[in-house]
């Protein structure tokens, strides 16, 4: 088993066959392509969107999709299509950031874990991991933001909380077996101390599990960033959150189905995408595990 | 457990609704968005437990109508002395309260000097502040004295702060209200339901539902859902204007837009600089275009108003034109004022959509002329301590269902802080004097003070939504309290 995951450690040639392998993948490519349109709406509308998305147009309210508006009007006349693109904005940057201090906080804490392998802090790291894993993570953010206030920065930092377990366990479980490899061994006896293997050797071979789970933890923040501005914990108006385009249009889906089904959409297919993404990527990374999920 | 219980209510009630299919439907569910916290009307200023006891449970002396108008409750009749300062009220007689005890000029004596006692919780205090005495003459007649002549007396009698509660029961009234009224509390599911059933003493007009249930439904699309599956036969102040039309265009409903006391007002908090300067506040009140609030937030239901009065009130004063939209002048009077732009200030929404949608209408309105208004989206109990009690606030909207509630600009210490010893010597005159003309010229006066002020940016007049099945009759359509009054619903034919 330990001998044929060698393959963390590509030979030089790898990264060519590397992108080979990935072209051919379909549901990378997908995924990607999906997430790609969502990264570039968010940075185009920075630069442009059709309409103004703080103006709001009573008289043109509740206007299904038209030339002017391709995706139609909200209940303020606000154009949907520009909505959306600062919407992408705003998951993307919630998710990343939510991401970033998962793995900022949790890669350390499970190489730790892992390099004290049985001690008492491997212990105390993670039964605090299984505390936070516990409680359900979408109640505690709604209790975060409903503590200090709902904005995008709360809702940033209980997303982040949660992925900090996630993240360390990953961490931990990748770790363990490359604590058990020939080449750390080496490392000790050369005389390197725990911090400097688990970053030097240790980090960079856990580095492609990490970069699978990120890309889930990416949507499943999205998708959170999504519930919490839907109950209205998110962003808040004018900046326009997916979550929220949802929970105003929920009272006219008979009427103006339109309102729904986009931002819905976005949430649909930035989700699928980065999911695919994940997929295409685990299989590229470890090819073992094609077909398994 | 809980699902095997609701299956076997459900097939009671089928079974049961076989039965009576024939007979005249005698029971009502009434939907309503807030659940009352207590069902104890004179220590709380929850307008949820009025719209379930008022005249249903509990009776006060006098009552309001459906059209606002002051008709004679458990007194059948009062006369007034010479001066004005003595009510003598002559109560009907042969009333018992829900427990069977008796109802005479004890607990009116009992009711109000609860009420306007030192300690008392009563959230109107105001109402009773006039009274010196108050005594049982004879068994129904009970004598009110007076420290000045008030000819609105009748009228503060009839609020639900007001009403006539027993000693013998007063101890479990928050839970377990005893009133004189045509239906007596039956059951209350936490969270989820009141119920009443008919009171089979009423000593007047007996009601003509066996039945009613309140049903709380705090989510618009819930209340939509709910209301378009018959789980409820009338929805009062229903919460989402933009479905009206739907309920409209189907023949099983029908829409009641009625008016309320509910002047919906932009809030200023007076004391916070820069709104302590009036020409901000002025360059607010032009900056806001009512017409595409009421248009975007209420779809079209409600009437702009120009001060803090209701329009349907014949002392009423249409002032909208004072502070008419005018971006333009706006930006000229926050240049005199000597603000810097953008002025960055909050605004605190409540969960109502008038002012959560007309919220982020106004902010977008205020952003044309330079000002910068931050959403902060909170929940009741948080306005109410935050705003409401602890004053923190620079911008917030809500609508203020009392009737005659202008008085509240007398109070400095109210919210908006608003403190003009003129205005409050004029309410003080307007407080003493009887005569109608003078008191409805003095009316006036106090509406052009708060007006030319521009004490708060006036929005409009709250319309009242009802949604009711077809066959229902005898609902309220205005709401001159707040107020669900059962007594004379009933199935058409």
């Amino acid at each position: 088993m330990t001998d044929l995951r060698a393959d963390h450690l590509p030979p030089s040639g790898a990264p060519v066959r590397l992108w080979g392998r990935a072209l051919k993948s379909r549901s990378l490519v997908l995924g990607a392509a999906l997430t790609l349109i969502f990264v570039l709406a968010a940075l185009v509308s920075f630069l442009w969107t059709p309409f103004d998305v703080t103006g709001i147009d009573i008289a043109n309210k509740i206007k299904g999709p038209s030339a002017r508006n391709p995706l139609g009007t909200d209940h303020f006349g606000r154009d949907i299509l520009s909505m959306i693109m600062v919407g992408a904005r705003v998951s993307i940057a919630v998710a990343f950031v939510a991401v970033g201090i998962g793995m900022a906080f949790g890669v350390p804490l499970g190489l730790w874990a892992a390099a004290r392998k049985g001690s008492l802090l491997d212990e105390v790291i993670m039964r605090g991991n299984d505390l936070v894993f516990a409680f359900p993570s979408l109640v505690i953010a709604i209790l975060i933001t409903a503590i200090f206030g709902p904005s995008a920065v709360n809702a940033i930092v209980a997303i982040g909380i949660f992925n900090i377990p996630v993240f360390a366990r990953l961490t931990r479980s990748g770790a363990l077996t490359l604590w058990q490899k020939d080449y750390v061994l080496a490392a000790r006896v050369a005389g390197k101390g725990a911090a400097r293997i688990s970053v030097e050797h240790i980090l960079p071979n856990v580095t492609n599990l990490l970069i699978v789970q990120g890309t889930i933890q990416f949507s499943l923040g999205i998708l959170a960033e999504a519930g919490l501005s839907y109950v209205g914990l998110g962003a808040q108006p004018p900046t326009p959150s997916w979550g929220r385009m949802l929970a105003e249009s929920q009272t006219m889906i008979s009427f103006a189905p339109h309102m729904a089904l986009f931002p819905g959409l976005a949430i649909l297919l930035t989700v699928l995408g980065l999911n695919l993404m994940g997929d295409g990527l685990r299989d590229l990374f470890d090819p073992k595990l094609r077909g398994r999920s | 457990m809980t699902n095997r219980f609701t299956t076997v209510g459900l097939a009671g009630g089928l079974i049961f609704g076989a039965s009576v299919a024939f007979a005249q439907q005698a029971d009502i569910t009434i939907g309503q968005q807030l659940e009352p916290p207590h069902l104890d009307p004179t220590s709380a200023a929850a307008g949820a437990i009025d719209q379930v006891v008022y005249s249903n449970i509990f009776e006060g002396l006098t009552r309001f109508g459906p059209d606002g108008s002051v008709g004679p409750g458990l007194a059948r009749s009062w006369d007034v002395s010479e001066d004005g300062l003595t009510y003598t009220f002559h109560l009907a007689e042969g009333v018992k309260f829900h427990d069977g005890t008796t109802m005479d000029a004890e607990d009116v004596v009992f009711s109000l000097n609860r009420a306007r006692a030192e300690d008392s919780a009563n959230a109107q205090k105001a109402l009773f502040a006039g009274i010196t005495d108050v005594v049982a003459t004879d068994a129904a007649t009970v004598t009110v004295t007076l420290s000045n002549p008030d000819g609105a007396f009748p009228f503060k009698m009839a609020w639900g702060d007001a009403v006539i509660v027993a000693p013998e029961s007063i101890d479990g009234i928050k839970t377990t209200p005893i009133g004189t009224g045509a239906f007596m509390f039956d059951n209350w599911v936490e969270g989820d339901r009141i119920e009443l059933k008919k009171n089979p003493e009423y000593w007047g007009e007996p009601a003509m539902l066996d039945a009613v249930t309140f049903k709380f439904i705090s989510d618009p699309t819930a209340a939509f859902a709910s209301m378009m599956a018959e789980d409820v036969d009338v929805f009062a102040a229903f919460p989402a204007p933009e479905n009206l039309p739907q309920f409209d265009a189907d023949p099983r409903f029908k829409v009641l837009v009625g008016s309320t006391e509910g002047e919906t007002i932009l809030a200023i908090n007076n004391k916070q600089a820069p709104f302590d300067n009036v020409k901000v506040r002025e360059a607010v009140a032009h900056a806001i275009n009512r017409q595409e609030i009421i248009d975007g937030a209420q779809f079209g239901y409600g009437t702009p108003i120009g001060t803090h009065f209701a329009p349907h009130n014949p002392d009423y004063v249409d002032l909208t034109g004072q502070s008419g939209y005018d971006p333009e002048k706006a930006k000229m009077l926050l240049e005199e004022a000597g603000v810097t732009l953008p002025l960055k200030v909050k605004m605190t929404l409540p969960p109502p959509s008038y002012a959560r949608r007309g919220g982020e209408i106004i902010a977008a309105q205020l952003r044309q002329v330079g000002i910068e208004a931050q959403i902060e989206n909170v929940e009741w109990a948080q306005w109410l301590e935050g705003t409401f009690r602890g004053k923190d606030y620079a911008l917030t909207i809500v609508s203020h269902t009392e009737p005659m509630d202008i008085n509240i600009y007398a109070r400095p210490d109210y919210y908006f802080q608003y403190d003009n010893a003129d205005f409050q010597a004029l309410i003080a005159k307007i407080d003493v004097e009887s005569d109608p003309a003078a008191r409805s010229e003095m009316f006036k006066q106090a509406q052009q003070v708060i007006a030319d002020d521009y004490v708060n940016a006036y929005l409009f007049q709250l319309p009242l939504i009802t949604v009711a099945k077809a066959g229902v009759e005898g609902l309220w359509e205005n709401a001159p309290t707040q107020a669900a009054d059962m007594t004379a619903v009933h199935w058409a034919e």
